[in-house]
């Protein structure tokens, strides 16, 4: 059983969060540019990694925020949680919008 | 290979049974194939006997990083069925269902084929039209499907709660009489078997860590007993699919995610059919052993580390309980998750990659134990011929591109 950190309420158990999936996955801007490969690779390609995964919580039984942690698939382990608009603590993951966008 | 009969299992009784040779041979890897497949699940394993067996190639390996029979062939909660509600799915696992129906004489192993019947539950107005949609629709493909009232339904489980007062009270469901249960380890082991006496080199303890690619086409593997180069490429890995696509340069539609499961104590028989409910999510068959098996369905985070969160089973227990009062106090005996690969639709991969000669089978999920034959044989077909089968054209992994998704997400209301 997950204990997650949300960056608002604290440790809470796993049953209080939906999951959202991988952080990576950013809606491209202009998606009338993109071709069907590109778009298809934005709405159902994910990177699925072993290891140090950045995915996206929703408290939604508690505070109906929602934010990234950082965790990893193996262990299990969760080194860092942050709120949905901002970068990573350590700036070393690009998962803001508009970041993705350039 | 020593066929296996009633004649030849009285004669090696007589010595202890210790003449038995060894199922199959423990070959060191060559340094290259005409074709090499990774994975030796049950699908990786089909795939190199019907190469085989319709195509007379025999220049095959199957590495597989553990043992055979260890990855989710042999973990699974054992339902075979073929009752999908789509026609492209119906195909397919019905093609499954039949080569299943003749495998232990064409294996020469039983694989302890059961077609007890598999039963789902509706459990409110909306699930009883749907139901009953469901079984018009899988029967005008010619595949045997009945919708079930709820005393048809107490009369093949005595057992079963109908009280009108439950939270999730039994208005009716479904049964496919040929669906059932069988045994997973045989499965995989009478594959190997029959596969190793065509010719194939099953290759155990053979990690693939790194994919050689050069000009878009796959040139060679590197494992942990070294190089192999081949022709063809097939990957087969269930869960790590994307990890393996990852190395060759591709990207899939997968995510990796628990799936649980869980065996009480032995039992006296007392429940002779397969059980399945989607709306409180429990499926369950009672083993040969006498135990209660029991699945649920998977957590909702991508992970890779074979166990799940507690909360699943205890949901997965409390409907259970729903359906069985007097299952109260049974004690659980063992509980374990494995890896699956979920693909957005609920439906499998199979067929050609970016790479020309590298083909892949994945994305089966909650649910591929029940195609394994049929996955093998038109898999086989799609490496041999460079085409997909018939069958498998409309899961090739370019239908996300095209919007042809096939959503099987209610496959009978829950995915196994
Ligand atoms: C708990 C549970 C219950 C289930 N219940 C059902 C059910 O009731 N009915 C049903 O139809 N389906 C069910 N399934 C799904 C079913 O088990 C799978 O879809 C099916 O067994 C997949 O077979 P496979 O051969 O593709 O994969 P696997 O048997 O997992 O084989 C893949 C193999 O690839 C190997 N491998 C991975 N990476 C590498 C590498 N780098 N190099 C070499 N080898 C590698 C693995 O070790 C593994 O042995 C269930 C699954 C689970 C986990
Ligand atoms: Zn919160």
């Amino acid at each position: 059983m997950l204990n997650i950190p949300c960056p608002w309420c604290g440790l809470r158990s796993e049953v209080e969060f939906s999951s959202g999936g991988e952080s990576e996955v950013i809606r491209p801007l202009d998606p009338l540019k993109k071709s069907d490969h590109e778009w298809s690779d934005y709405l159902f390609n994910r990177t699925n990694k072993k290891g140090w995964h950045v995915e996206r919580w929703y408290h939604i039984h508690g505070c109906r925020k929602w934010f990234h942690i950082e965790r990893n698939t193996i262990t299990h382990e969760i080194r860092s949680s942050w709120p949905i608009t901002e970068k990573h603590p350590e700036g070393n993951l690009s998962v803001s919008y508009s970041d993705r966008e350039q | 290979m020593t066929r296996y009969s009633a004649l030849n299992l009285f004669q090696k009784s007589r010595d202890g049974h210790k003449g038995w040779p060894e199922a199959w041979r423990k070959p060191a890897p060559k340094s290259s194939y005409d074709i090499v497949i990774v994975g030796g699940g049950g699908h990786g394993l089909a795939t190199a006997y019907y190469l085989a067996k319709n195509y007379g190639i025999n220049n095959i390996a199957v590495l597989e990083k553990g043992w055979i029979g260890g990855g989710n062939t042999g973990r699974n909660t054992t339902i075979i069925r073929s009752n999908y509600l789509w026609n492209e799915s119906a195909h397919l696992y019905e093609l499954s269902l039949k080569l299943y129906e003749k495998l232990s004489q064409e294996l020469n192993f039983n694989i302890m084929l059961s077609q007890r019947g598999v039963i789902n539950l509706a459990h409110s107005q909306s699930e009883m039209h749907e139901v009953t949609r469901r079984v018009s629709a899988i029967r005008l493909n010619g595949i045997d499907s009945e919708v079930l009232t709820p005393d048809q339904i107490k009369s093949l489980i005595p057992i079963i709660n109908l009280s009108s007062k439950s939270r999730y009270p039994i208005l009716g469901g479904s049964i496919q009489r040929r669906g059932g249960v069988a045994r997973h380890d045989a499965v995989a082991w009478g594959f190997a078997r029959a596969a190793d006496n065509l010719g194939i080199d099953i290759i155990e303890n053979c990690e693939v860590l790194s994919v050689s690619t050069s000009n878009g086409i796959v040139r060679s593997l590197e494992t942990t007993r070294g190089c192999i180069g081949a022709k063809k490429f097939g990957f087969v890995v269930s869960g790590h699919s994307s990890v393996l696509a990852e190395k060759a340069g591709f990207r899939l539609p997968i995510c990796s995610q628990p799936l649980q499961a869980l065996v009480s104590e032995p039992l006296k028989p007392f429940f002779d059919v397969v059980l399945m409910s989607g709306t409180v999510h429990v499926y369950l068959s009672q083993s040969d052993k006498g135990e209660l098996v029991l699945g649920a369905g998977t957590d909702k985070y991508n992970s890779y580390s074979q166990r799940g969160s507690l909360s699943v089973i205890e949901e997965m227990m409390s409907a259970s309980l729903e359906l069985f009062p007097i299952l109260s106090r049974l004690k659980v005996m063992r509980m374990w998750g494995r890896i699956v690969d979920i693909c957005p639709d609920a439906s499998p991969i199979i067929g050609n990659t970016p790479l020309r000669n590298l083909y892949i089978n994945c994305g089966w999920g909650t649910g591929g134990f029940k195609a394994t034959p049929g996955s093998g044989y038109v898999f086989a077909h799609n490496i041999a011929t460079g085409e997909p089968h018939n069958l498998a054209a409309p899961f090739s992994l370019d239908r996300f591109a095209k919007g042809k998704l096939i959503d099987e997400h209610g496959a009978a209301a829950v995915a196994h």
